[in-house]
């Protein structure tokens, strides 16, 4: 399939485009900062957003969604990067609705599905616990209790994990930590016995909480999936959230780089517009060149999506790689080359570059990514 | 929901095309041309003089040309296979698959036909493009001088008029091949009075004509794949012009982009198998099969990724020009990127063999294949552009940065 966006999919992007770059622009963010929102993001736009139909974009139309694929959902996750507009677009509509899509039986699906695609249902993966993503290390534990199981142990980084109805959370039913088999992903009530839910105040603004569960009683019935066979479940869906992620690190990424070039038009010093001094110009084109192929491997990353979940994890684990290692990049020379004015808070660049490190984190960082790469290649 | 976008009859086709050729190449490709070239000697560079090193690369290269693939997306009048940009993104895939070497590799299929495509005349095109296609004649390249290297427009060959030819004089430098070359394309200045862009014409003519003569040079990988070539007085006729006379830079920025998309390549093209098992051979791995170098490991897994990633901005590179969204001046954004990591491949693999790698002449050692390819790959950031050359491009004509 050609590496470039069909004429529906840049209809997709125009539209969203449009509608997020009116209704929530960087000071959007900021408002929520500064007012220190309870909610973290705009409900009434999330609202707009669902009858748009971008709620269920990957929510089969069966069960309301517009059934649409991977492409697509980046197509929308670069514009949210464009103007880092805080949304439960990621945990609910690409990470949830897809493990739901993925893993759930029929009744789960029909109960859960409709209700994402109509933006009712909030509802986010739990899986990292230490400070660093590794899924296989799951070490939460659920323990056999009467016809179902009791939950223990603490999540981090669970996003939007304050305001979601619905919790997947990845648990050991077996083995220990490290290994695949084991593993366990159950749907839990938020507001069930024994959950502390602390919403943490990320350095992006952004919507993000540390769950504790103390023996929380979950009925047999909310096994997503098979138990003790996540691990391939979770592949599936870490890859489709590494895939969205690193889309909207595009998104992120090419604007700073915009924002920045315009700059380097318009500042002057010693008589001059920097933008013409050669050893700004050549880091600026590089910076370019890198974006571009980043935006390459991240498409080519979610059109293996597309093809089949289960094949593209080395293109996802280079897309996310490429992704964390250029949005770095696009930041810190978007800081640097705007000068004092790109330390300032009153200037938007430093939203860029605080959203960038927590999109690091999110579902493996660079590092990760490129040891994946390396296991898969088997060296 | 990727169906409304091709059509499904054009799929079904695509397919067709798809298995026929994987067939035909099963059943056509000789096994030894299934891996990368490791010397010149492996690559076919046609020509009068040509010789086949081997029996096999004389059988694929005749097979391909009989079905005009050694230029599949060229015209079938003038020897090419006539395939569509989505049929030769099918060939090439295919090809890729199965490790098979290009049949020929000529500077006419990468440089000079594509300008003739464009800016030829009739007459040109019928004479000059079927004889690239067959590999019958061999060209070569005379842009830079040794005053006039980055800044190219700045050449001083000179091409006077003399009634119906031009006599030309001056000194050429770099001019790969211009030894075995049978023809060269040209760059001269034809009105000196104009400004540096606007008196350069692009002209054809034979190696073997009056007064030309080349003078190897050797590089710091021992060998001389290059020349100075000097003209004292050669005459060409003025129907050999290539374009309109004093409009030559046009034609010759254009065969510059295909120039450094074809150089861009080498960032793709890998030396047959992965870097981790190469250096896992000379390394060592441990009991979980990783390299027992862990700096080295992660040095070869970042190239990977960054390859990877080139690979496929390459291949969106060919659809953007397919969908008419190409920016002119990619190719420079690609000929930087794919040189500066061809030199990183290199890198990886000087310190992936160790001492092995040290070997200059030796049967062991291929008389210093890696060594000798290492220091081969410098110039590759520096040949059809420099990258600094090709950065300043970027900022001037995609970012229109000012000044630039
Ligand atoms: C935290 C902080 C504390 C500070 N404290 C003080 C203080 O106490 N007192 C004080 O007087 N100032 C202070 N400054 C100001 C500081 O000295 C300036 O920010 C700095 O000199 C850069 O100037 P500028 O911000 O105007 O950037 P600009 O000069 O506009 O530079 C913008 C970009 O252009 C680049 N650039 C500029 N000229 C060239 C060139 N010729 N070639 C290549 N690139 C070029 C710069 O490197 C930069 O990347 C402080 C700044 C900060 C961020
Ligand atoms: C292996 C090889 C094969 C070649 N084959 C051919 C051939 O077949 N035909 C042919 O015509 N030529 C050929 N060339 C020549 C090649 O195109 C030139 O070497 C190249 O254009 C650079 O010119 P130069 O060597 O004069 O370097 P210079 O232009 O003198 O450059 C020296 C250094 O200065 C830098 N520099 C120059 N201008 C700028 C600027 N404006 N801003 C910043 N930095 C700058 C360069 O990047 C470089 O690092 C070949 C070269 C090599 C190495």
């Amino acid at each position: 399939m050609a590496l470039v966006l069909t004429e529906e999919q840049s209809m997709l992007r125009d539209s969203a485009r449009g509608l997020i770059s009116d209704k929530a622009p960087v000071s959007h963010l900021r408002h929520l900062r500064d007012s220190k929102d309870p909610t973290g993001f705009s409900k009434e736009f999330w609202q707009s957003f669902a009858e748009m139909g971008f709620a269920g974009l990957l929510v089969p139309e069966e069960f309301g969604g517009s059934g649409l694929g991977y492409v697509e959902a980046g197509v929308v996750m670069e514009e949210i990067g464009r103007t880092l507009m805080p949304s439960p677009f990621l945990a609910t509509s690409v990470v949830a609705a897809s493990a739901l899509n993925r893993g759930g039986n029929a009744a789960q699906k029909s109960e859960y599905l409709p209700k994402i695609a109509s933006g009712s249902l909030l509802a986010t993966l739990a899986i990292d616990e230490g400070a660093k993503h590794r899924p296989l290390q799951t070490s939460l534990q659920a323990l056999r209790a009467g016809n179902g199981f009791k939950l223990s142990g603490a999540k981090a980084l669970v996003v939007d994990g304050h305001v979601a109805d619905l919790f997947i959370v990845a648990a050991r039913t077996a083995g220990s930590a490290g290994e695949r088999d084991g593993l366990t992903l159950f749907l839990v009530n938020p507001k069930a016995k024994g959950v502390a839910i602390e919403r943490t105040i990320m350095v992006d603004a952004h919507n993000a909480a540390r769950i504790e569960f103390a023996n929380v009683e979950v009925t047999a019935d909310s096994v997503l999936g098979e138990v003790d066979q996540a691990a391939s479940l979770l592949d599936g869906v870490l890859d489709i959230g590494g895939g969205a992620v690193a889309a909207e690190m595009v998104g992120l990424s090419d604007e700073v780089f915009g924002r920045t070039v315009e700059y380097l038009k318009s500042r002057k010093q010693f008589g001059k517009l920097i933008g013409e001094f050669q050893a700004l110009q050549h880091r600026a084109a590089e910076l370019y060149v890198d974006i571009e192929i980043t935006r390459a491997a991240v498409m080519k990353a979610l059109q293996a999506l597309d093809a089949d979940v289960v094949k593209a994890a080395s293109a996802v684990a280079v897309a996310k790689a490429r992704a964390g290692t250029t949005a770095t990049r696009a930041v810190q020379e978007g800081v640097q080359m705007h000068g004092g004015m790109g330390m300032t808070d009153q200037f938007d660049i430093g939203f860029f570059m605080k959203r960038a490190r927590v999109c690091e984190e999110l579902f493996g960082d660079a590092n990760y990514h490129t040891e994946q790469l390396a296991r898969a290649r088997g060296y | 929901m990727t169906d409304s976008r091709t059509s499904d009859l054009e799929t079904a086709d695509l397919e067709t095309f798809r298995n026929e050729t994987r067939a035909w190449l099963e059943a056509n490709c000789p096994l030894e041309m299934r891996k990368p070239a490791t010397s010149d000697a492996d690559v076919f560079w046609g020509g009068r003089n040509a010789k086949f090193s081997s029996e096999p690369q004389r059988i694929w290269f005749e097979r391909m040309r009989d079905k005009g693939w050694t230029v599949p997306d060229w015209p079938k009048e003038y020897g090419g296979g006539g395939l569509s940009a989505a049929e030769h993104k099918v060939l090439r895939a295919e090809m890729a698959k199965i490790g098979a070497r290009p049949p020929l590799s000529s500077f006419g299929i990468w440089m000079l036909g594509p300008a003739l495509l464009k800016y030829g005349n009739d007459a040109q095109k019928k004479e000059h493009l079927p004889k690239i296609a067959a590999g019958e004649i061999r060209w070569c390249q005379g842009y830079s001088e040794p005053n006039a290297g980055s800044d190219l427009a700045s050449l001083q060959t000179r091409a006077e008029s003399d009634g119906d030819d031009f006599v030309i004089t001056g000194q050429k430098i770099w001019t790969s091949y211009a030894n075995y070359a049978d023809w060269i394309f040209c760059l001269v200045r034809t009105d000196p009075a104009a400004k540096k862009h606007d008196g350069i014409s692009f002209i054809l003519f034979d190696m073997t004509s009056k007064g030309v003569s080349t003078k190897p040079i050797l590089l710091i990988s021992g060998y001389s794949p290059f020349c100075e070539t000097f003209f004292d007085g050669v005459r060409v006729p003025k129907s050999h012009v290539v374009g309109t006379v004093n409009r030559g830079w046009d034609v010759a920025k254009y065969l510059l982009q295909h120039e450094r998309a074809m150089i861009s390549g080498m960032g793709e093209r890998g030396v047959g198998r992965p870097l981790g098992q190469i250096a896992a051979d000379s390394v060592g791995s441990d009991a979980l099969g990783r390299l027992d170098d862990a700096m080295l490991r992660g040095q070869i897994a970042s190239f990977d990724v960054d390859e990877a990633a080139l690979a496929a901005c390459a291949e969106r590179a060919v659809d953007l020009a397919k969908a008419g969204q190409a920016h002119p001046a990619f190719s420079s954004a690609m000929k930087y990127y794919g040189t500066e990591l061809n030199k990183r491949r290199y890198e990886i693999l000087m310190s992936a063999g160790g001492v092995d790698a040290l070997e200059w002449e030796s049967e062991r050692s291929k008389q210093g294949a890696r060594p000798r390819a290492w220091l081969r790959t410098k110039a590759n950031s520096i040949e059809g552009g420099t990258s600094e050359v090709m950065l300043g491009i970027v900022a001037k004509r995609i970012l229109d940065l000012p000044g630039a």
